[in-house]
């Protein structure tokens, strides 16, 4: 268990590693990357029962990022976290690497589903917790997804049968950053209220600061007392977090930085050179 | 031959379902609102607490079986073919074959033979879809005994497979312990002239064309391709060395499915000859299936046509 100030250390050298990454590939999602960061950070780091030493232990908890494009934040937590190397980062979207662009389950070890494709790690998940309440295991499965992910139809199928499952041990956490590739997600197709749309697809919602540690795990705390439902935490986040010209732009969706953005980005989320 | 013993495919499936069901306590079967009409009920009512009723959400249903599956359970998720390889096609791509999830995709109601309710669920192109996809195994039965035999040996399998399923009931072609083989085609009939290589409960109307061939003086061999990926090369070759042509018969549309399947092997190991019997790039309508049949040159008559322009 890390206090909210180591969580907040490792949130920065994640989001360095994470950005370093994309430069290397020269393509990538640097602004929900940096949006969804403390939300992974403070799950896998304070929340989870994960063991990176057995990375299909039995009986751990899961987590899908249905938000697949923030692959660069979810390699960079698991390398932190002990999964591998942080120095394999670099390898991110190169031929022949175990981080491809989007997360694949059968090459990285602690990515639990393949996602990419949006709205569907959020229904896998939902499988995954039928699945653990028809066995009768008390693990808890986690599912991040994206605000403008909400977009997708299939959210809300598998919304209904959550609902219907009781699945108290399932929790989602909505990054909700408000941008999306073609702009503010209010205007492409508004979600919002999202809090109020769960609660009226049979959900308990909280809605916490995504960028707070303890507002963070406060959110979890109260999710997993939660009984005979799921849980959805709308946690809102800045898009771009931590990097001031990438903040609430929606041109950083999925764009590398130059060496220079690199540096700057490093220089001010409070690395070392 | 009035009382032949008509089982359609669905009703093997549920009924198979049932039976391996109590084999295996993994086994997870999932329906989209239609378990009655798919028989996915029969396993409902043996075991209810293994059964995941998804309503109305087909996308919903193939995303969860993906879930499920990577839990530890072998999954049977049913609907019809139209919104399992149709409206579902990219969450199987991407949630079960790219992840090998071990989900069989158990689709009731191709083709044509669905009849009455018309061309929005006559599904031509499940076969061209499901097989273009890499590891995916595509099953086509031709009765019901083959429909268990072949079941039993998917379902033993971790992989991801899809099952294509009829409406209407079909003569029994096989005995309980016919030597079928997933991968391989199976000679039903041999002959040296013309082979009628059939796919799914068409392979009875293959059988009574060369029937009426064989009355004419044409030698018809009969191969049940029960498997469409992967596809028996060599029984392919053998018949294209062998005899004048091929006629393919399936009761799909004849561009990318079990006619494109051996054309593809012909035209790279043994170009010959080949007569495709199937729905010829049209939308179907409604009608009794015979007469659907009929109109849209899918009987066995239409077989034997096509196999006479190759001899």
């Amino acid at each position: 268990m890390k206090t909210v100030q180591e969580l907040r250390e490792i949130a920065r050298d994640v989001r360095i590693d994470a950005l370093r990454g994309i430069h290397s590939a020269g393509a990538g999602h640097p602004g929900g990357s940096l949006s969804v960061t403390d939300i992974l950070v403070s799950l896998y780091f304070n929340v989870m029962n994960v063991n990176p030493e057995d990375p299909k232990m039995e009986g751990r908890d899961r987590l899908v990022l249905s938000k697949g494009h923030a692959a660069p934040a979810l390699y960079s937590v698991l390398a932190h976290r002990g999964y591998f190397d942080p120095a394999e980062l670099l390898t991110l979207r190169k031929l022949g690497s175990r981080l491809q662009g989007h997360p694949s389950m059968e090459l990285c070890p602690g990515v639990e589903m393949s996602t990419g494709s949006l709205g569907q790690g959020f229904s896998v998940a939902v499988g995954m917790a039928i699945a653990d309440k028809i066995d009768g295991k008390s693990r808890r499965t986690f599912v991040v997804t994206g605000d403008g992910e909400l977009q997708e139809g299939i959210i809300w199928e598998a919304a209904l049968s959550a609902a219907k499952h009781g699945l108290d041990n399932l929790i989602a956490v909505v990054d909700w950053n408000n941008l999306q590739i073609d702009g503010v997600v209010d205007t492409v197709k508004k979600v919002a209220p999202i809090d109020d749309k769960f609660a009226a697809f049979g959900w308990e919602t909280f809605v916490c600061d995504g960028h707070d540690m303890q507002s963070l795990l406060d959110a979890y705390e109260k999710a997993m007392a939660v009984k005979g439902k799921p849980v959805c935490i709308v946690a809102k986040t800045v898009k771009g977090k931590g990097v001031s010209f990438m903040e609430n732009q929606a041109g950083w969706h999925g764009k590398a930085p130059s060496d220079e953005q690199l540096e700057a980005a490093i220089k001010e989320l409070g690395g070392e050179k | 031959m009035a009382d032949v013993k008509k089982v359609a495919t669905r009703q093997a499936y549920g009924e198979f379902l049932a039976e391996y069901g109590a084999e295996r306590q993994d086994l997870i079967a999932m329906s989209a609102d239609l378990s009655g009409s798919n028989k996915t009920d029969i396993f409902e009512k043996a075991f209810p607490e293994r059964f995941v009723e998804v309503g109305i959400s087909e996308q919903d249903m193939y995303a969860e079986a993906a879930g499920i599956a990577h839990s530890g359970h072998v999954v049977a998720a049913s609907t019809f073919a139209m919104f399992a390889a149709g409206r579902s096609f990219e969450i199987i791509r991407n949630s079960i074959a790219h992840t090998h999830a071990n989900v069989k995709i158990c689709a009731t109601h191709g083709g044509i033979t669905v009849g009455e309710d018309g061309a929005s669920h006559q599904t031509f192109e499940d076969i061209a879809l499901m097989r273009v996809l890499p590891d995916m195994v595509v099953l086509n039965p031709a009765d019901g005994v083959s429909t268990k035999i072949l079941l039993r040996q998917e379902f033993d399998q971790d992989r991801p497979a899809y099952i294509r399923l009829g409406r209407a009931g079909v003569p029994d072609l096989y005995a309980e312990d016919a030597d079928l083989e997933i991968g391989k085609g199976y000679l039903l009939k041999d002959g040296s002239d013309v082979a009628i290589i059939a796919t799914g409960i068409l392979v009875a109307d293959a059988l009574k064309a060369a029937e009426v061939l064989e009355a004419e003086g044409i030698s018809a061999r009969v191969i049940d391709m029960h498997t469409i990926k992967p596809i028996d090369e060599d029984i392919i070759v053998k018949a294209a060395s062998e005899c004048k042509g091929i006629v393919t018969v399936e009761e799909h549309s004849v561009i990318g499915g079990l006619g494109g399947a051996v054309a593809e092997v012909t035209a790279q190991k043994c170009p010959c000859r080949i007569a495709m019997v199937g729905q010829r790039d049209v939308f179907g309508e409604s009608g009794k299936p015979a007469e659907l049949l009929k109109k849209y040159g899918m009987t066995a008559d239409d077989i034997a046509a096509a196999a006479r322009t190759l001899v």
